[in-house]
Protein backbone atom coordinates (compact mmCIF):
# COMPACT_ATOMS: atom_id res chain seq x y z
CA UNK A 1 0.00 0.00 0.00
CA UNK A 2 1.58 3.50 -1.04
CA UNK A 3 0.41 6.77 -1.78
CA UNK A 4 -0.22 5.81 -5.53
CA UNK A 5 -2.47 3.16 -4.28
CA UNK A 6 -4.61 5.57 -1.71
CA UNK A 7 -5.69 7.72 -4.92
CA UNK A 8 -6.17 5.11 -7.90
CA UNK A 9 -8.91 2.88 -5.49
CA UNK A 10 -12.38 4.03 -5.99
CA UNK A 11 -12.03 4.93 -2.23
CA UNK A 12 -8.83 7.21 -3.40
CA UNK A 13 -10.72 8.75 -6.12
CA UNK A 14 -13.38 9.41 -3.89
CA UNK A 15 -10.29 10.92 -1.76
CA UNK A 16 -9.62 13.24 -4.46
CA UNK A 17 -13.44 14.44 -5.14
CA UNK A 18 -13.08 15.32 -1.26
CA UNK A 19 -10.12 17.16 -0.91
CA UNK A 20 -10.70 19.19 -4.01
CA UNK A 21 -14.11 19.59 -3.09
CA UNK A 22 -13.00 21.37 -0.37
CA UNK A 23 -10.98 23.32 -1.24
CA UNK A 24 -13.04 24.87 -3.54
CA UNK A 25 -15.82 25.33 -0.95
CA UNK A 26 -12.77 27.94 0.85
CA UNK A 27 -12.23 29.41 -2.56
CA UNK A 28 -16.11 30.28 -2.55
CA UNK A 29 -15.89 31.96 0.80
CA UNK A 30 -13.22 33.74 -0.19
CA UNK A 31 -15.17 34.69 -3.52
CA UNK A 32 -17.83 35.36 -1.71
CA UNK A 33 -16.54 37.79 0.90
CA UNK A 34 -14.52 40.15 -2.48
CA UNK A 35 -18.21 40.01 -4.28
CA UNK A 36 -20.00 41.28 -1.35
CA UNK A 37 -17.65 44.56 -1.33
CA UNK A 38 -20.35 45.55 -3.94
CA UNK A 39 -23.13 45.48 -1.05
CA UNK A 40 -21.19 48.39 0.42
CA UNK A 41 -22.50 50.58 -2.13
CA UNK A 42 -19.86 52.77 -2.41
CA UNK A 43 -19.56 52.98 -6.23
CA UNK A 44 -17.82 49.97 -6.87
CA UNK A 45 -14.84 51.62 -4.86
CA UNK A 46 -14.25 48.64 -2.09
CA UNK A 47 -15.10 45.88 -4.69
CA UNK A 48 -11.99 47.36 -7.51
CA UNK A 49 -10.06 47.47 -4.66
CA UNK A 50 -10.14 44.21 -3.50
CA UNK A 51 -10.49 42.64 -7.08
CA UNK A 52 -6.82 44.31 -7.66
CA UNK A 53 -5.56 42.46 -4.83
CA UNK A 54 -7.08 39.39 -6.13
CA UNK A 55 -5.70 39.51 -9.48
CA UNK A 56 -2.30 41.07 -9.12
CA UNK A 57 -0.95 39.53 -6.08
CA UNK A 58 1.68 37.10 -6.50
CA UNK A 59 0.62 34.62 -4.00
CA UNK A 60 -3.23 34.65 -4.46
CA UNK A 61 -1.74 34.34 -8.22
CA UNK A 62 0.06 31.26 -7.79
CA UNK A 63 -2.85 29.61 -5.70
CA UNK A 64 -5.27 30.41 -8.65
CA UNK A 65 -3.24 27.73 -10.53
CA UNK A 66 -3.65 25.38 -7.84
CA UNK A 67 -7.27 26.61 -7.63
CA UNK A 68 -7.43 25.83 -11.60
CA UNK A 69 -5.32 21.87 -11.29
CA UNK A 70 -8.17 21.11 -8.56
CA UNK A 71 -11.01 21.85 -10.28
CA UNK A 72 -9.73 20.41 -13.53
CA UNK A 73 -9.00 17.00 -10.89
CA UNK A 74 -12.70 17.14 -9.44
CA UNK A 75 -14.23 17.57 -13.04
CA UNK A 76 -12.52 14.72 -14.46
CA UNK A 77 -12.36 12.60 -11.92
CA UNK A 78 -16.25 13.35 -10.92
CA UNK A 79 -16.99 12.06 -14.50
CA UNK A 80 -14.79 9.28 -14.74
CA UNK A 81 -16.61 8.13 -11.34
CA UNK A 82 -20.26 8.80 -13.04
CA UNK A 83 -19.41 6.81 -16.18
CA UNK A 84 -17.39 4.05 -14.10
CA UNK A 85 -20.36 3.41 -11.96
CA UNK A 86 -22.83 3.54 -14.52
CA UNK A 87 -21.51 1.17 -16.25
CA UNK A 88 -21.61 -1.36 -13.49
CA UNK A 89 -25.21 -2.12 -14.40
CA UNK A 90 -25.97 -3.28 -17.81
CA UNK A 91 -29.58 -3.87 -17.06
CA UNK A 92 -30.97 -1.51 -15.82
CA UNK A 93 -34.24 -1.61 -13.17
CA UNK A 94 -38.04 -1.18 -14.70
CA UNK A 95 -39.34 0.49 -11.27
CA UNK A 96 -36.65 2.05 -9.62
CA UNK A 97 -37.15 3.37 -6.15
CA UNK A 98 -36.72 7.12 -6.67
CA UNK A 99 -37.05 9.67 -3.83
CA UNK A 100 -38.41 7.13 -1.69
CA UNK A 101 -35.08 5.65 -0.36
CA UNK A 102 -32.30 8.75 -1.42
CA UNK A 103 -32.47 12.87 -2.34
CA UNK A 104 -33.03 13.50 -6.05
CA UNK A 105 -29.66 15.52 -5.55
CA UNK A 106 -27.51 13.44 -4.24
CA UNK A 107 -28.28 11.10 -7.17
CA UNK A 108 -27.65 14.25 -9.27
CA UNK A 109 -24.15 15.16 -8.44
CA UNK A 110 -22.91 14.96 -11.93
CA UNK A 111 -25.55 16.35 -13.54
CA UNK A 112 -25.60 19.38 -11.06
CA UNK A 113 -21.63 19.70 -12.00
CA UNK A 114 -21.97 19.67 -15.64
CA UNK A 115 -24.23 22.53 -14.90
CA UNK A 116 -22.36 24.47 -12.61
CA UNK A 117 -19.17 23.57 -15.44
CA UNK A 118 -21.11 25.30 -18.23
CA UNK A 119 -22.14 27.96 -15.76
CA UNK A 120 -18.54 28.39 -15.00
CA UNK A 121 -17.44 28.62 -18.70
CA UNK A 122 -19.93 31.20 -19.67
CA UNK A 123 -18.85 33.03 -16.52
CA UNK A 124 -14.84 32.58 -16.73
CA UNK A 125 -15.37 34.10 -20.33
CA UNK A 126 -17.23 37.69 -19.41
CA UNK A 127 -14.92 38.45 -15.87
CA UNK A 128 -11.96 36.14 -15.75
CA UNK A 129 -10.66 35.62 -19.00
CA UNK A 130 -10.98 39.41 -20.51
CA UNK A 131 -9.51 40.58 -17.62
CA UNK A 132 -6.15 38.52 -17.56
CA UNK A 133 -5.86 39.11 -20.78
CA UNK A 134 -5.97 42.51 -20.99
CA UNK A 135 -3.76 42.26 -17.92
CA UNK A 136 -0.92 40.36 -20.11
CA UNK A 137 -1.33 41.88 -23.12
CA UNK A 138 -0.31 45.19 -20.73
CA UNK A 139 -3.76 47.72 -21.31
CA UNK A 140 -3.86 46.58 -17.74
CA UNK A 141 -7.10 45.53 -15.26
CA UNK A 142 -10.51 46.15 -16.90
CA UNK A 143 -13.23 47.84 -14.79
CA UNK A 144 -14.93 45.35 -13.37
CA UNK A 145 -17.34 46.62 -11.35
CA UNK A 146 -18.64 49.07 -14.52
CA UNK A 147 -18.82 45.75 -16.72
CA UNK A 148 -20.93 43.85 -14.06
CA UNK A 149 -23.43 46.99 -13.83
CA UNK A 150 -23.39 46.85 -17.71
CA UNK A 151 -23.95 43.02 -18.02
CA UNK A 152 -26.02 42.81 -15.10
CA UNK A 153 -28.76 45.04 -16.57
CA UNK A 154 -29.64 42.36 -18.86
CA UNK A 155 -32.40 40.36 -17.48
CA UNK A 156 -31.48 37.28 -19.26
CA UNK A 157 -27.83 37.13 -17.25
CA UNK A 158 -29.16 37.48 -14.44
CA UNK A 159 -31.60 34.66 -14.86
CA UNK A 160 -28.58 32.67 -15.73
CA UNK A 161 -26.65 33.74 -12.59
CA UNK A 162 -29.71 32.78 -10.70
CA UNK A 163 -29.55 29.75 -12.15
CA UNK A 164 -26.28 28.97 -11.76
CA UNK A 165 -26.07 29.78 -7.83
CA UNK A 166 -29.18 26.96 -7.90
CA UNK A 167 -27.15 24.77 -9.24
CA UNK A 168 -24.42 25.11 -6.66
CA UNK A 169 -26.91 25.36 -4.08
CA UNK A 170 -27.79 21.95 -4.38
CA UNK A 171 -24.30 20.66 -5.63
CA UNK A 172 -23.37 22.05 -2.03
CA UNK A 173 -25.77 20.88 -0.27
CA UNK A 174 -25.02 16.89 -0.83
CA UNK A 175 -21.06 18.05 -1.67
CA UNK A 176 -20.32 19.42 1.92
CA UNK A 177 -21.69 16.77 4.26
CA UNK A 178 -20.22 14.22 1.01
CA UNK A 179 -16.80 15.86 1.52
CA UNK A 180 -16.74 14.85 5.15
CA UNK A 181 -18.28 11.47 5.06
CA UNK A 182 -15.36 10.44 2.27
CA UNK A 183 -12.94 11.76 4.69
CA UNK A 184 -14.13 9.31 7.42
CA UNK A 185 -15.82 12.24 9.41
CA UNK A 186 -19.29 11.56 9.40
CA UNK A 187 -19.44 9.81 12.77
CA UNK A 188 -22.57 9.74 15.23
CA UNK A 189 -20.29 12.48 17.04
CA UNK A 190 -20.12 15.46 13.96
CA UNK A 191 -22.68 13.48 11.52
CA UNK A 192 -25.89 16.03 12.91
CA UNK A 193 -23.65 19.01 12.82
CA UNK A 194 -21.48 18.33 9.66
CA UNK A 195 -24.90 18.30 7.91
CA UNK A 196 -26.56 21.50 9.32
CA UNK A 197 -23.43 23.59 8.58
CA UNK A 198 -23.72 21.95 5.22
CA UNK A 199 -27.49 23.11 4.72
CA UNK A 200 -26.61 26.04 6.40
CA UNK A 201 -23.28 27.45 3.54
CA UNK A 202 -25.40 25.48 0.78
CA UNK A 203 -28.18 28.33 1.31
CA UNK A 204 -25.99 31.36 2.24
CA UNK A 205 -23.08 31.42 0.25
CA UNK A 206 -25.51 30.68 -3.47
CA UNK A 207 -27.12 33.56 -1.81
CA UNK A 208 -25.08 36.10 -1.42
CA UNK A 209 -23.71 35.02 -5.06
CA UNK A 210 -27.42 35.41 -6.69
CA UNK A 211 -28.37 38.52 -4.81
CA UNK A 212 -25.24 40.22 -6.61
CA UNK A 213 -27.29 40.39 -10.19
CA UNK A 214 -30.35 40.82 -8.47
CA UNK A 215 -29.01 44.01 -6.97
CA UNK A 216 -27.75 45.08 -9.93
CA UNK A 217 -30.92 44.48 -11.99
CA UNK A 218 -33.54 46.43 -9.07
CA UNK A 219 -30.79 49.17 -8.85
CA UNK A 220 -30.49 48.63 -5.57
CA UNK A 221 -26.87 49.34 -5.82
CA UNK A 222 -25.15 51.78 -8.29
CA UNK B 1 -56.35 -6.35 11.50
CA UNK B 2 -58.79 -7.97 9.20
CA UNK B 3 -57.62 -10.94 7.18
CA UNK B 4 -58.84 -10.92 3.64
CA UNK B 5 -57.98 -12.53 -0.07
CA UNK B 6 -56.83 -10.58 -3.02
CA UNK B 7 -55.73 -11.30 -6.53
CA UNK B 8 -52.68 -10.11 -7.82
CA UNK B 9 -50.91 -9.39 -11.27
CA UNK B 10 -47.13 -10.28 -11.31
CA UNK B 11 -44.40 -9.50 -13.40
CA UNK B 12 -41.96 -11.20 -12.94
CA UNK B 13 -38.32 -11.41 -14.12
CA UNK B 14 -37.20 -14.60 -16.07
CA UNK B 15 -34.25 -15.66 -17.41
CA UNK B 16 -33.15 -18.75 -18.70
CA UNK B 17 -29.32 -18.52 -17.56
CA UNK B 18 -26.39 -16.00 -17.15
CA UNK B 19 -25.75 -15.25 -20.70
CA UNK B 20 -29.13 -15.25 -22.04
CA UNK B 21 -31.14 -12.34 -22.04
CA UNK B 22 -34.18 -12.30 -20.02
CA UNK B 23 -37.78 -10.85 -20.20
CA UNK B 24 -40.87 -9.73 -18.09
CA UNK B 25 -43.65 -12.51 -17.73
CA UNK B 26 -46.98 -11.51 -16.19
CA UNK B 27 -48.34 -13.75 -14.24
CA UNK B 28 -51.81 -13.66 -12.85
CA UNK B 29 -52.18 -15.55 -8.29
CA UNK B 30 -55.88 -15.99 -7.17
CA UNK B 31 -56.89 -16.06 -3.66
CA UNK B 32 -53.85 -14.93 -1.69
CA UNK B 33 -54.34 -14.80 1.97
CA UNK B 34 -53.42 -11.45 3.79
CA UNK B 35 -51.19 -13.25 6.27
CA UNK B 36 -48.93 -15.06 3.73
CA UNK B 37 -45.69 -13.95 3.46
CA UNK B 38 -44.62 -12.88 0.08
CA UNK B 39 -42.41 -16.03 -0.52
CA UNK B 40 -45.32 -18.04 0.28
CA UNK B 41 -47.47 -16.08 -2.52
CA UNK B 42 -44.73 -17.35 -4.23
CA UNK B 43 -45.00 -20.93 -3.29
CA UNK B 44 -48.48 -20.51 -5.08
CA UNK B 45 -47.85 -19.37 -7.97
CA UNK B 46 -45.03 -22.08 -8.66
CA UNK B 47 -47.55 -25.07 -7.36
CA UNK B 48 -50.13 -23.24 -10.04
CA UNK B 49 -47.08 -23.31 -12.76
CA UNK B 50 -46.17 -26.71 -11.90
CA UNK B 51 -49.40 -28.39 -11.87
CA UNK B 52 -49.94 -26.36 -15.48
CA UNK B 53 -47.16 -28.19 -16.35
CA UNK B 54 -44.58 -25.03 -16.84
CA UNK B 55 -41.61 -24.24 -15.32
CA UNK B 56 -41.64 -22.83 -11.84
CA UNK B 57 -39.92 -19.45 -10.79
CA UNK B 58 -36.10 -19.54 -9.60
CA UNK B 59 -36.14 -17.84 -6.51
CA UNK B 60 -33.41 -17.77 -3.64
CA UNK B 61 -34.46 -18.69 0.26
CA UNK B 62 -33.44 -20.01 3.06
CA UNK B 63 -34.78 -19.07 6.30
CA UNK B 64 -37.45 -17.67 5.87
CA UNK B 65 -37.33 -16.08 9.52
CA UNK B 66 -35.03 -12.86 8.20
CA UNK B 67 -31.76 -13.95 9.61
CA UNK B 68 -29.88 -15.60 6.38
CA UNK B 69 -30.58 -12.74 3.45
CA UNK B 70 -31.10 -14.70 0.48
CA UNK B 71 -34.10 -13.83 -0.36
CA UNK B 72 -33.28 -11.21 -3.30
CA UNK B 73 -36.17 -9.41 -4.70
CA UNK B 74 -36.25 -6.12 -6.35
CA UNK B 75 -39.75 -5.41 -5.52
CA UNK B 76 -41.55 -2.71 -7.26
CA UNK B 77 -38.37 -0.73 -7.18
CA UNK B 78 -37.40 -1.70 -3.43
CA UNK B 79 -34.97 -4.02 -2.50
CA UNK B 80 -37.24 -6.76 -0.38
CA UNK B 81 -39.74 -4.50 -0.83
CA UNK B 82 -41.33 -1.65 0.88
CA UNK B 83 -41.24 -2.47 4.12
CA UNK B 84 -38.71 -1.02 6.73
CA UNK B 85 -35.49 -3.29 8.05
CA UNK B 86 -37.28 -6.48 6.10
CA UNK B 87 -36.13 -9.16 4.18
CA UNK B 88 -38.24 -10.67 1.78
CA UNK B 89 -39.73 -13.26 3.47
CA UNK B 90 -40.57 -11.33 5.88
CA UNK B 91 -42.95 -8.97 4.07
CA UNK B 92 -46.51 -10.00 4.22
CA UNK B 93 -49.33 -9.62 1.64
CA UNK B 94 -50.78 -7.02 4.21
CA UNK B 95 -49.25 -4.56 2.53
CA UNK B 96 -51.32 -5.31 -0.86
CA UNK B 97 -55.05 -4.84 -2.28
CA UNK B 98 -56.59 -6.98 -4.39
CA UNK B 99 -55.93 -6.05 -8.05
CA UNK B 100 -52.82 -4.55 -7.67
CA UNK B 101 -49.92 -4.82 -10.10
CA UNK B 102 -46.16 -6.07 -8.46
CA UNK B 103 -43.13 -5.99 -10.17
CA UNK B 104 -40.45 -8.41 -9.87
CA UNK B 105 -36.67 -8.33 -10.48
CA UNK B 106 -33.61 -9.66 -9.71
CA UNK B 107 -30.94 -7.69 -7.96
CA UNK B 108 -29.61 -5.98 -10.52
CA UNK B 109 -25.67 -5.05 -10.38
CA UNK B 110 -23.03 -6.79 -13.28
CA UNK B 111 -20.99 -8.22 -10.15
CA UNK B 112 -24.12 -9.93 -8.89
CA UNK B 113 -25.06 -11.98 -12.61
CA UNK B 114 -28.39 -13.73 -12.65
CA UNK B 115 -27.91 -17.23 -12.53
CA UNK B 116 -31.71 -18.56 -13.03
CA UNK B 117 -34.67 -15.61 -13.28
CA UNK B 118 -34.55 -14.28 -9.44
CA UNK B 119 -31.39 -16.00 -8.73
CA UNK B 120 -28.31 -14.46 -8.89
CA UNK B 121 -24.56 -15.12 -8.17
CA UNK B 122 -23.57 -13.20 -4.60
CA UNK B 123 -20.36 -15.15 -4.84
CA UNK B 124 -18.36 -11.90 -4.96
CA UNK B 125 -18.90 -11.04 -1.38
CA UNK B 126 -17.69 -14.23 -0.60
CA UNK B 127 -14.24 -13.10 -2.36
CA UNK B 128 -14.51 -9.69 -0.84
CA UNK B 129 -14.43 -11.95 2.62
CA UNK B 130 -11.80 -13.82 1.86
CA UNK B 131 -9.54 -11.13 0.79
CA UNK B 132 -9.65 -9.79 4.48
CA UNK B 133 -12.81 -10.35 6.53
CA UNK B 134 -11.36 -13.20 8.94
CA UNK B 135 -8.66 -12.67 12.04
CA UNK B 136 -6.01 -15.23 13.32
CA UNK B 137 -6.79 -17.67 16.57
CA UNK B 138 -4.43 -19.63 18.01
CA UNK B 139 -5.34 -23.34 18.33
CA UNK B 140 -5.51 -24.75 21.81
CA UNK B 141 -8.05 -23.70 24.25
CA UNK B 142 -10.16 -21.09 24.02
CA UNK B 143 -9.12 -17.80 25.76
CA UNK B 144 -11.47 -17.02 29.17
CA UNK B 145 -13.98 -14.16 27.31
CA UNK B 146 -13.00 -12.13 30.40
CA UNK B 147 -9.61 -11.77 29.94
CA UNK B 148 -10.38 -9.10 26.93
CA UNK B 149 -11.64 -5.67 28.55
CA UNK B 150 -13.88 -4.33 25.71
CA UNK B 151 -15.86 -1.02 26.90
CA UNK B 152 -19.53 -1.31 25.95
CA UNK B 153 -19.52 1.19 23.16
CA UNK B 154 -17.68 -0.86 21.18
CA UNK B 155 -18.73 -3.50 21.33
CA UNK B 156 -22.42 -2.50 20.69
CA UNK B 157 -21.21 -1.02 17.87
CA UNK B 158 -19.02 -3.89 16.73
CA UNK B 159 -22.48 -6.06 17.41
CA UNK B 160 -24.59 -3.40 15.61
CA UNK B 161 -21.52 -3.85 12.48
CA UNK B 162 -21.84 -7.30 12.62
CA UNK B 163 -25.48 -7.92 11.99
CA UNK B 164 -24.92 -7.94 8.24
CA UNK B 165 -25.73 -10.78 6.64
CA UNK B 166 -24.24 -10.12 3.23
CA UNK B 167 -27.61 -10.26 1.44
CA UNK B 168 -26.72 -7.43 -0.92
CA UNK B 169 -29.48 -4.59 -0.78
CA UNK B 170 -26.88 -2.54 -0.26
CA UNK B 171 -25.24 -3.41 -4.10
CA UNK B 172 -29.09 -4.12 -5.48
CA UNK B 173 -30.56 -0.38 -4.17
CA UNK B 174 -27.29 2.23 -4.82
CA UNK B 175 -27.41 4.12 -8.47
CA UNK B 176 -23.74 3.16 -8.51
CA UNK B 177 -24.11 -0.66 -7.36
CA UNK B 178 -21.36 -0.28 -4.81
CA UNK B 179 -20.95 -2.89 -2.39
CA UNK B 180 -18.91 -0.33 0.25
CA UNK B 181 -22.12 -0.97 2.70
CA UNK B 182 -21.26 -4.43 2.88
CA UNK B 183 -17.47 -4.06 2.96
CA UNK B 184 -17.89 -1.53 5.63
CA UNK B 185 -19.44 -3.41 8.30
CA UNK B 186 -17.33 -6.55 7.52
CA UNK B 187 -14.39 -4.23 8.04
CA UNK B 188 -16.31 -2.30 11.10
CA UNK B 189 -17.13 -5.15 13.37
CA UNK B 190 -13.69 -6.73 13.20
CA UNK B 191 -11.78 -3.45 13.62
CA UNK B 192 -13.65 -2.24 16.71
CA UNK B 193 -12.43 -5.26 18.36
CA UNK B 194 -9.14 -6.53 20.08
CA UNK B 195 -9.70 -9.49 17.86
CA UNK B 196 -8.88 -7.88 14.80
CA UNK B 197 -6.23 -6.11 15.68
CA UNK B 198 -3.55 -8.00 13.95
CA UNK B 199 -5.03 -7.67 10.47
CA UNK B 200 -6.28 -4.44 10.71
CA UNK B 201 -4.68 -2.76 8.16
CA UNK B 202 -3.78 -5.13 5.89
CA UNK B 203 -7.96 -6.28 6.10
CA UNK B 204 -9.16 -2.98 5.21
CA UNK B 205 -6.91 -2.64 2.16
CA UNK B 206 -7.16 -5.88 0.57
CA UNK B 207 -11.29 -6.26 0.96
CA UNK B 208 -11.23 -2.77 -0.68
CA UNK B 209 -8.62 -4.27 -3.58
CA UNK B 210 -11.34 -7.23 -3.71
CA UNK B 211 -14.47 -5.26 -4.11
CA UNK B 212 -13.14 -2.75 -6.73
CA UNK B 213 -11.64 -5.74 -8.71
CA UNK B 214 -15.10 -7.67 -8.27
CA UNK B 215 -16.46 -4.40 -10.63
CA UNK B 216 -18.56 -2.31 -7.66
CA UNK B 217 -19.14 1.09 -7.84
CA UNK B 218 -17.96 3.68 -5.48
CA UNK B 219 -19.85 5.08 -2.94
CA UNK B 220 -21.11 8.78 -3.34
CA UNK B 221 -23.03 8.60 -0.13
CA UNK B 222 -26.37 8.65 -1.03
CA UNK B 223 -27.51 6.66 1.52
CA UNK B 224 -30.29 4.02 -0.58
CA UNK B 225 -27.92 1.42 1.06
CA UNK B 226 -28.73 2.63 4.50
CA UNK B 227 -32.35 3.16 3.69
CA UNK B 228 -32.49 -0.20 2.13
CA UNK B 229 -30.33 -2.43 4.17
CA UNK B 230 -32.77 -4.83 6.73
CA UNK B 231 -30.00 -5.15 9.53
CA UNK B 232 -30.12 -1.42 9.76
CA UNK B 233 -26.51 -0.85 8.82
CA UNK B 234 -25.42 2.32 9.14
CA UNK B 235 -23.38 4.93 6.81
CA UNK B 236 -21.10 5.50 9.95
CA UNK B 237 -19.68 2.41 8.74
CA UNK B 238 -18.68 3.87 5.88
CA UNK B 239 -17.26 6.47 7.27
CA UNK B 240 -15.19 4.51 9.69
CA UNK B 241 -13.88 2.29 6.08
CA UNK B 242 -12.64 5.61 4.96
CA UNK B 243 -11.04 6.50 8.19
CA UNK B 244 -9.47 2.89 8.18
CA UNK B 245 -8.35 3.26 4.75
CA UNK B 246 -7.27 6.52 4.65
CA UNK B 247 -5.30 5.36 7.86
CA UNK B 248 -4.10 2.06 7.02
CA UNK B 249 -1.99 4.29 3.91
CA UNK B 250 -0.18 6.47 6.70
CA UNK B 251 1.34 3.09 8.26
CA UNK B 252 3.72 1.09 6.86
CA UNK B 253 2.62 -2.35 8.13
CA UNK B 254 0.11 -2.15 5.70
CA UNK B 255 0.86 -4.88 3.14
CA UNK B 256 -0.33 -7.18 0.23
CA UNK B 257 0.35 -11.02 1.03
Amino acid sequence: MNWKQLFSTSVGKKLQMSLTGLFLILFLVVHCYVNAQVFRNDGGKSFNAYAHFMGTDYIIRTIEIGLFAFLFIHVIQGLVLYFRNRSLRNVRYAVSAGNKTSHWYSRSMALLGTLILLFLILHLSTFWGPNRYSQTIGNGELPLYDMMKDDFSQLWVVIVYVLGCFALSWHLVHGFYSAFQTLGLGTFRYKAAIKFVGVAFAIIIPLIFALMPISFYLNWIN
Amino acid sequence: MEHYNMNLTLKVWKQKNKNEKGRFETFNVKNISSEMSFLEMFDVLNEQLVAEGKEPIAFDHDCREGICGMCSMYINGRAHGPWHHTTTCQLHMREYKDGDTIVVEPWRANAFPVIKDLVVDRTSFDRIIQAGGYISVNTGNAVDANALPIDKQRADESFAAATCIGCGACVAACPNASAMLFVSAKVSHLALLPQGEPERKMRVVNMIEQMDKEGFGSCTNIGACEAECPKGISLENIARLNREYIGATFSGSAQHE
